[in-house]
């Protein structure tokens, strides 16, 4: 095997990491898409240009903010000491949320787009036959849209594992708690050992391939589906 | 019991401004030209679309007065759209059923196998939807919203992009429907041909507003209307079958103003049948005719008489209370001295067969 424990860990902690990310985020997002998706108020765009920020933003960028934000002098770092926690840089948790922040776009956008395309029709039907609004979201709209949630899904999970700079700026690279396969990467290639970058850098590609390729097949069956 | 509505629709092009109560029995038709206001209209009642200070009363419940507005979920309607706009996450059976699920056990009263059998879906049950063909789609449509138990069934043009046959076919399944459970349909049409074939109570509308409101016997036979200086213009009558002459193979009607024979037709004696009678179809005579082909003669009186164009009029006559339209040369009234109270026998060339 040519992954030593803490490469292994490294990778544990990746997947840990944008298994929970994705999670956050498909919970967190879904009323937001679906809100945006149907939403007329004339503002709209202002929240669609916010959302896809992370999209444009170097992620130094992102990492400097947060970082700033969530460490022992910013507010967020604050408010956890004063309510006897620490504060959130160089943790677990600090990255979790970066990555949620990071990976935002890629999870909104598919689910927007999905929501978008059930069109009101289905869920008028769904009216006329009395189905609540809360029932028609989760027995219309939610299986109407569900190749965006698993394009949703993938992306974030996907874009979580590629992430660098945000980790880097707020998670620092503390072996077993933050280090991240990216930053793991890194460090193999500054210490000249490309070997071991070549196994985390070849697993990386594998996954993420492997990751898109369902999307795109679920997705080209989705349509031959409907068609 | 009726169903009263009122709303005002302001659009950017476009006023609908109506005022209106229907029978809460057999099926009414919202009839009229493309962007009259009709689908507007019908959304209001459905409760998709919430017009502020509308009214709507179905019987004594009110779904919209004032500040109460019922949502769309909590009106026991049912909504056939034009596309069937089936879930295609379910089969056919999962359609059917989901409006079922939603309804409280006691007040399920239709059986759903009885509607499924009525509408030829049972063998349908188990396909997914995008296998069935558009008639099976809506008939399929029109089974769901009847398994919600529905109090009043809207219907917005349910046979577009149907070939004429399956058109026939889901019409002949509306009145099979209709006379099976009694449910209220109000139909949105701008089919002449769809009114007469089903309508019993008509919505006439133009432009936002609604012309008249009555019985169709009674609205196709209004001269004040545009439907009789139409040339397409005709009554339509209810008969009963009364007997078959074999001899002749010939099928004799009776309707209150006499009787009608037409080529055999397989109903049997009792059955109700709606004919057309075309007013260019008809021509009058003072006395009754013994050397002619024509077999459907019947006495009528002149109602009154109105101008069709330069060289024609189209007449109203009463065949014991039932209107009929006769559409003649301005001449030939002339000839024929008529006037209101004059007695005529109307003579029809032919009769169609609407069910």
């Amino acid at each position: 095997m040519m992954l030593s424990p803490e490469d292994i860990s490294a990778l544990v902690i990746t997947l840990k990491l944008a298994v929970l990310t994705t999670l956050i985020l498909l919970l967190l997002t879904t009323p937001l898409a679906w809100w945006m998706a149907r939403t007329r108020w004339r503002y709209r765009y202002l929240l669609e240009a916010v959302v896809a920020l992370p999209l444009v933003l170097p992620p130094t960028v992102l990492g400097f903010y947060l970082l700033v934000m969530l460490g022992a002098h910013g507010p967020v770092g604050k408010f956890m000491t004063a309510i006897g926690g620490q504060p959130l840089a160089f943790t677990f948790a600090g990255l979790v949320i970066g990555s949620v922040i990071y990976s935002l776009p890629f999870v909104v956008q598919p689910l927007q787009n999905a929501f978008a395309a059930v069109g009101p029709r289905p869920l008028e039907v769904a009216a006329t036959l009395r189905a609540s609004p809360l029932d028609r979201f989760f027995t219309v709209a939610v299986p109407l849209a569900q190749p965006g949630f698993v394009t949703a899904a993938v992306l974030g999970f996907a874009h979580t594992l590629g992430e660098f700079g945000v980790v880097l700026m707020i998670g620092g690279n503390i072996p077993g708690e933050t280090r991240v396969a990216s930053i793991a990467i890194y460090d193999h290639v500054e210490n000249l050992d490309y070997l071991h970058a070549h196994w985390l850098a070849g697993i990386l590609i594998a996954v993420s391939f492997v990751l898109l390729a369902v999307v795109y097949g679920f997705n080209r069956r989705f349509r031959l589906l409907q068609s | 019991m009726s169903i009263a509505a009122r709303f005002r629709i302001q659009r950017a092009h476009f006023l609908l401004d109506v005022d209106f109560s229907i029978p809460a029995q057999g099926v009414s038709v919202l009839f009229g030209p493309s962007g009259c206001g009709k689908t507007s209209l019908l959304r209001a009642i459905a409760g998709l679309d919430h017009i502020p200070g509308g009214l709507l009363s179905v019987g004594d419940t009110a779904w919209q007065s004032g500040e109460t507005f019922v949502p769309t979920h909590q009106r026991a309607l049912g909504y056939v759209f034009q596309e069937a706009s089936l879930f295609p996450h379910l089969d056919v059976l999962g359609n059917v059923e989901y409006g079922l699920k939603r309804v409280p056990i006691p007040q399920r009263k239709l059986s759903v196998e009885r509607l499924c059998a009525l509408m030829d879906v049972t063998p349908l049950l188990k396909r997914k939807v995008d296998t069935l063909s558009g008639g099976e789609r809506q008939r399929v449509a029109i089974a769901r919203t009847l398994a919600a138990n529905p109090r009043i069934i809207l219907m917005d043009e349910p046979l577009t992009g149907l070939d004429q046959e399956r058109k026939l076919e889901i019409l002949a399944y509306i009145l099979a429907v209709q006379r099976e459970f009694h449910i209220p349909v109000l139909y949105v049409s701008h089919s002449r041909d769809e009114v007469n074939r089903i309508a019993d109570y008509l919505v006439l509308m133009d432009s936002g507003r609604i012309m008249a409101t009555g019985e169709v016997h009674e609205i196709f036979a209004r001269l004040d209307l545009p439907l009789a200086q139409d040339s397409e213009a005709a009554v339509v009558i209810d008969a009963i079958v009364t007997s078959h002459d074999e001899e002749y193979s010939l099928t004799e009607l009776k309707f209150p103003g006499g009787t009608f024979a037409l080529p055999s037709l397989s109903l049997a004696v009792g059955a109700r049948v709606r004919l057309q009678l075309a007013a260019r179809d008809i021509s009058l005579t003072r006395e009754l005719q013994s050397g002619t082909s024509i077999l459907n003669i019947f006495p009528t009186t002149v109602e009154a008489i109105a101008p069709a164009g330069a060289a024609q009029v189209i007449v109203r006559l009463s065949a014991a209370g039932v209107p009929v339209l006769a559409r003649i040369t301005r001449k030939s009234a002339a000839r024929l001295e008529l006037q209101p109270g004059s007695l005529v026998y109307a003579q029809a060339k032919s009769v169609a067969l609407l069910s």
